[in-house]
């Protein structure tokens, strides 16, 4: 891959990833939320893993950020807009940020593993990826893929249940 | 990457662009025609060559075929007002993203056979992905964000009304879209659309088999579950483009113009040809998947030695289907009423998701009976 294009997209994910959370206003989050997994995407995409690509716009670009927001827009943003910063919540983000950066950077940073650069590793593009993830699924993690299964149904059920009107004893349309 | 690739690669881009915004353009044209033809009226005949300008007895009328660049040039000319309540940067974007993902998806379908070029060959389509329908799927997924986006920036009643409306519907209907592309990538065992279209070319195209292995007793009794897909997909292609009978989301006769309506002059008209392009590259992946994508029936005209001009030939088919299938859509946009909304989401929830569900093991069924 272009080490340029990495780099691009890379920035591109994390500048909206910070939009994503410095932004006050909702639908800006969300919008940037899209455009960081859209950048995401493209870095899967140039690892040559196109199915990983195409998913990842396709169900969180493409249907979860949509029904976000959905929502978002039934909100009142004004009232969300006016809203000061929470100095306390900033402070107390700042230190797990820190926290967690200086943890990532002894752990890195004890990895001798990491120093050496990787060789380039033969890329074999007679197979397709998704062959291979299909293959790996349905194989090795069945039953995972199952477990995962009745838990999507599960909380489809969930969702009819809760959402189910009551049904009115008496229809105003049947009095006579 | 050679230098060829490039430059072939770029020279695809343009001229698909071009040749999808000429169709996008004569089919604003053919709408009113069509309408016309349907409603027993004439419809627009006399933009054409203003000769008597220059002196002449007549003019040169060809059936009105300039109108839309007189469209064009009023859309240009006009002002372009934009409210004062309106959020102005979603308002500039939102005509942008509905146009951009139509455009997009143009790029994995093919439209020709490969054409080799002295040494070199060149594939009749732009990008040769391996996942081309989840490509189309994911790309024109992301076109609800224009019409949503444009819905909640105006800042009115109806435009909002317009964008609810629509992201629920285009939500609804994906999944029967993306439900009933499953039987058909079952039967072509492949998600390569070049070599899906090579596949029907040579073997009967999917709704048509009748030359080559498609002669065979799996693919007649998979003709049901072929064909189930097909109008299911075709019934949500219609949903996903805002086509009637599936307009609800610009509605005129509840919401003024729907998303729209703050909307005027070239922003105005990048929505309906987003909607055009929309429609043109829904009739490119229907004629690639179902009808055999630019391949002739019962296997005529084959281009294994890379003809340029057979492969040409192949590109004219490729766009007659998907022209004839434009027709097809304007047809049922004017002899059709429109669905209200609960019929709509009724139709897309309780019986196209459960009916391309059931399809899959019927389908699923079929493949394992025969290839035990």
């Amino acid at each position: 891959m272009p080490e340029p294009l990495f780099y691009f997209f890379s920035l591109l994910t994390l500048i909206f990833g910070v939009g994503v959370v410095i932004n006050r206003n909702p639908v800006a989050s969300a919008l940037c939320l899209v455009a960081s997994f859209i950048g995401l995407a493209a870095i899967y995409v140039s690892l040559n893993a196109y199915f990983l690509g195409t998913i990842q716009v396709l169900v969180y670009a493409g249907a979860v950020m949509v029904l976000f927001l959905f929502i978002i827009m039934l909100m009142d943003i004004r009232a969300e807009e006016r809203r000061k910063f929470n100095l306390v919540a900033v402070g107390g983000g700042m230190v797990l940020v820190i926290g967690f950066l200086a943890m990532f950077s002894s752990v890195v940073s004890g990895f001798k593993g990491g120093e050496q650069r990787l060789s380039q590793l033969p890329l074999d593009t007679t197979k397709s990826d998704v062959v291979e993830i299909g293959k790996t699924l349905f194989t090795d993690y069945t039953f995972h893929l199952q477990i995962v299964g009745v838990l999507l149904l599960v909380a489809t059920v969930g969702v009819v249940v809760l959402s189910r009107r009551e049904d009115r004893p008496s229809a105003p349309h049947e009095a006579p | 990457m050679d230098w060829f690739f490039t430059l072939s690669t770029a020279v695809k881009v343009v001229l698909s662009i071009v040749t999808l915004l000429t169709i996008v353009a004569l089919a604003s044209y053919a709408e009113r025609r069509v309408s016309a033809i349907i409603q027993d009226r004439v419809g627009p005949n006399r933009v054409g060559v203003p000769l008597t300008l220059f002196g002449a007895k007549k003019d040169w009328a060809f059936f009105g075929l300039l109108q839309p660049l007189a469209d064009g040039l009023k859309f240009i000319l006009k002002e372009d007002f934009v409210p004062a309540h309106v959020k102005k940067f979603y308002f500039w974007l939102a005509p942008a993203l509905t146009m951009i993902p139509a455009l997009l998806t143009f790029a994995v379908i093919p439209f020709g056979s490969t054409m080799v070029v002295g040494e070199h060959t060149v594939p009749m389509v732009i990008a040769n992905l391996n996942v081309g329908p989840l490509f189309i799927l994911a790309i024109s997924s992301l076109s609800v964000y224009g019409i949503v986006l444009a819905g909640w920036s105006s800042n009115s009643k109806y435009p909002f009304l317009g964008g609810v409306r629509s992201s629920s519907q285009m939500i609804s209907y994906e999944i029967s879209l993306g439900l009933s592309l499953v039987p058909v990538l079952m039967v072509f065992g492949e998600l390569n659309l070049s070599k899906i279209v090579d596949y029907q070319n040579h073997n009967g195209w999917l709704l048509l088999p009748a030359w080559g292995e498609g002669l065979s007793v799996e693919r007649w009794v998979l003709m049901i579950p072929m064909l189930i897909s097909f109008l299911i997909f075709t019934i949500s292609v219609f949903a996903e483009t805002n086509r009637m009978p599936f307009d609800l989301p610009e509605c005129e006769t509840e919401l003024v113009a729907g998303y729209h309506t703050e909307y005027s002059s070239m922003k105005f008209a990048l929505f309906f040809m987003g909607e055009y392009a929309a429609m043109v590259v829904g009739s490119g992946i229907i004629v690639t998947l179902y009808l055999g994508g630019w391949s002739l029936p019962f296997g005529l005209l084959q281009n294994d030695e890379g003809s340029i001009w057979k492969s040409l030939a192949h590109v004219g088919c490729f766009l007659t289907k998907v022209v004839a299938w434009i027709i097809f859509f304007m047809w049922v946009r004017w002899t059709l009423p429109r669905f209200r909304y609960d019929q709509l989401m009724r139709l897309g929830w309780v019986w196209l998701f459960e009916i391309a569900l059931a399809n899959v093991f019927l389908t699923a069924v079929i493949i394992m009976i025969f290839r035990k």
